[in-house]
């Protein structure tokens, strides 16, 4: 028989059952408290009049520096009106309708609201919005710079397309999982200029930073899909692992810090710099949105991204390949490659790519070099470079043992060295 | 995404070198050759910057030619030198095919109404104009075609073929395929599409392509619809018929239309 009379049981039952309930209360307060700091009352600041033609040109040019267009608009559907779906770790975000239409779109939105969205992350009506919207980079974005944003998108033609739920597994799908790691990863934050660096340094690192979101893909991301402070730019895989966003701050990987300002203007502004050149979602990012800007703000960038502090990537600890494959990898080299990228991997300048000594061959990560053999594909054409050259798909014609092989002989010939790539690793990434 | 190099040229190389050097002596020797490219590129006073690559040109193991045919050889690992596939295989001729309708399916398939995974990503980040001027060098080849493919039909089917190509079914609002196609069915200038000298598993792929809504083109979307009044048997003996024809001698698309085109087109200017 217990000792204890059932009142004495209930009193500690009780007693316990209201700690609980002080302690979730407690923890909702938090997080919510988290979620909403940093909003402003709704600031319907009386519109003076409708905006200028310079705002809505100077917000067409802003919305170009985010590549909006890119994330919120379905190959060859009507710009701005959505679909496209974003792959995360998480399930498939769906990008929203931004035009002005006001029932599917945001035509009926205010700018105060369209700032909420830009710097707190969450919608008109109150939801939280999913960190795939970049307002964690955003959230630096001035408000002068939201309403010219803002204006330009109801400048533009309603397209009536109404928003696709999101495909997310639980619990992601939940607000209340999205309050929690809003609570844990997400502050809004004014963009604070730096006032030891000079003025171009601080655009730079505006642009970056903030609209130019460049730290979402070139950052690593941690199991719950959020960029610690300290690893922004170290690099991280992209869409599922199809792509590697390398490091802006490794000399081995992406890193400028030994480029010229105008070397890393042109490799925006054209796809191509004497160094390297641009594929996959970095043309996608040149041909949308970068080689639109003006000249002073690409040398801004060109400014802070060279002077990022330099941080050696992670040492490459993967296996020699075998002799044998790397003879069968000479071999395919010659009957497929050599023709354009030359005998000794010299490439030819501003048409195919120089293979030795190249930082994208080497890298630690062989999901580009693999990716580029199995899709090919072109530079992006650009007012600076119109008429790119390209590389034929080679995921028919070859199978993975061979560009397994031919990887790795690429990554170890003529200088280069690199660990092997396997014909697992070419499959994972078919 | 990026594919940088630090020594375009590569005069360090342990094979143009001849000597087995350790990876810190060849870093050395791309030093000295990195300074060395940048002395002489300022001495011949060329400028760095967007115009830069010129500036390695000196290096260059060969030289390529600044044409398109060059620019866009990595089209012809699948669709035959200059264009030129043949029925051997499954994918499409491109020489000699209309500009207006190569320029048409490049926009398709980059703007996503022809679903390709290979054809998406290649053209996913280039611009109309350099579109157009790929269509362009494309339809100005000129090649012999080889012979057509054996007929693999019964005559029956091969008869129905003949007939619904050259009469369509007014009674199932068929039209001809040589109403719109030409009367030598070898397309028509600008945007519409010579049907011969293609491979029949090509040609019974894109009437697949239609009825499952994989292939779209401009609306009206004319070729949709008649793929979806056609029966099985009507795409089989098509197919066949048009396969196991020879192209004629003179196998230009003709210039227009002998009569108004009975549907209206969204690719075709009217």
């Amino acid at each position: 028989m217990s000792a204890t009379s059932p009142g004495t049981g209930r009193r500690i039952w009780l007693r316990t059952l209201a700690i609980l309930v002080a302690g979730i209360a407690a923890v909702v307060a938090l997080v919510a408290f988290l979620n909403l700091r940093g909003e402003s009352a709704a600031d319907e600041v009386a519109a003076s009049g409708p905006p200028s033609a310079e705002t809505i040109e100077r917000g067409a040019y802003l919305a170009r520096v985010g590549n909006c267009v890119g994330c919120h608009t379905t190959p060859g559907g009507p710009d701005y009106a959505g679909g496209r779906g974003i792959e995360t770790p998480f399930g498939t975000i769906y990008a929203s309708n931004l035009t002005s239409d006001p029932e599917t779109g945001i035509g009926d939105w205010s700018a105060g609201e369209f700032w909420r969205a830009m710097h707190n992350g969450r919608s008109k009506d109150g939801r939280l919005l999913y960190p795939a919207f970049p307002y964690p980079n955003y959230t630096q974005i001035t408000r002068e710079d939201s309403d010219a944003i803002f204006a330009y998108l109801q400048s533009q033609p309603p397209a009536v397309r109404p928003n696709r739920p999101h495909a997310l597994r639980f619990p992601y799908g939940l607000q209340a999982s999205l309050a929690v790691w809003r609570a844990l990863y997400f502050r809004p934050a004014a963009f604070e200029p730096d006032p030891a660096q000079p003025a171009d340094w601080n655009r730079g690192a505006y642009l970056v930073r903030s609209l130019g979101h460049c730290g979402a893909c070139h950052s690593p991301r941690n199991f719950l899909g959020a960029v610690a402070p300290a690893s922004e730019f170290t690099g991280g895989p992209l869409s599922a692992g199809a792509w590697y966003a390398p490091s802006l701050k490794a000399a081995e990987e992406a890193g400028v810090g030994r480029w010229e300002i105008g070397d890393i203007v042109a490799l925006m502004q054209t796809g191509q710099s004497p160094q390297a050149s641009t594929i996959g979602p970095m043309a996608e990012v040149v041909f949308r949105s970068t080689q639109h800007l003006s000249e002073a703000d690409l040398r801004a960038m060109a400014v802070f991204l060279k002077a990022l502090p330099p941080q050696p990537a992670a040492a490459d600890d993967g296996a020699e390949p075998s002799a044998a494959s790397l003879e069968q990898g000479r071999a395919v080299y010659e009957a497929q490659c050599a023709q354009c990228h030359g005998d000794e991997g010299e490439g030819a300048p501003g048409a195919y790519a120089p293979l030795a000594g190249t930082r994208a061959i080497t890298m630690a990560s062989s999901a580009n070099v693999v990716r580029m053999i199995l899709d090919g594909g072109f530079t992006p054409s650009t007012t600076g470079n119109p008429r790119p050259y390209g590389m034929p798909p080679f995921a028919h014609s070859l199978g993975n043992a061979d560009i397994a092989a031919v990887a790795s002989y690429i990554r170890n010939a003529w200088g280069n060295q690199a660990a092997q790539v396997s014909a697992l690793e070419v499959m994972r990434y078919r | 995404m990026y594919a940088s190099n630090k020594n375009a040229a590569s005069p360090c190389t342990r094979r143009s070198l001849r000597m087995p050097l350790p990876a810190g002596a060849l870093r050395v020797c791309r030093r000295i050759a990195a300074v060395a490219a940048t002395a002489l590129a300022g001495y011949a006073g060329v400028a760095l910057g967007a115009a830069a690559p010129a500036a390695h040109a000196a290096h260059a193991a060969h030289a390529v030619p600044d044409t398109i045919g060059q620019s866009v050889l990595a089209c012809v690992v699948c669709h035959g030198e200059e264009g030129r596939a043949t029925p051997d295989g499954y994918l499409p001729r491109i020489a000699g095919k209309p500009a207006g309708y190569l320029y048409n399916q490049l926009l398709n398939f980059r703007d996503g109404r022809r679903h390709n995974a290979a054809m998406s990503r290649m053209l996913a980040y280039l611009s109309d104009d350099y579109l157009r001027e790929i269509a362009e060098y494309f339809a100005s080849v000129d090649l012999p075609y080889p012979p057509p493919q054996a007929p693999a039909a019964s005559p029956a089917a091969l008869a129905h073929g003949q007939t619904l190509v050259r009469r369509g079914d007014a009674a199932r609002q068929l039209p001809s395929c040589a109403a719109c196609h030409g009367p030598e069915l070898t397309g028509v200038e600008p945007a519409v599409p010579g049907l011969l000298g293609l491979p029949r598993d090509y040609l019974a792929g894109q009437f697949g392509a239609w009825k499952t809504g994989l292939r779209h083109a401009q609306a009206p979307d004319c070729m949709a619809e008649i793929a979806e009044r056609m029966r099985p048997d009507d795409v089989a003996a098509v197919v066949n018929w048009l396969a196991s024809q020879p192209v004629p001698a003179d196998s230009r698309p003709a210039a227009e239309a002998p009569e108004p085109p009975p549907m209206r087109c969204g690719g075709v200017p009217q």
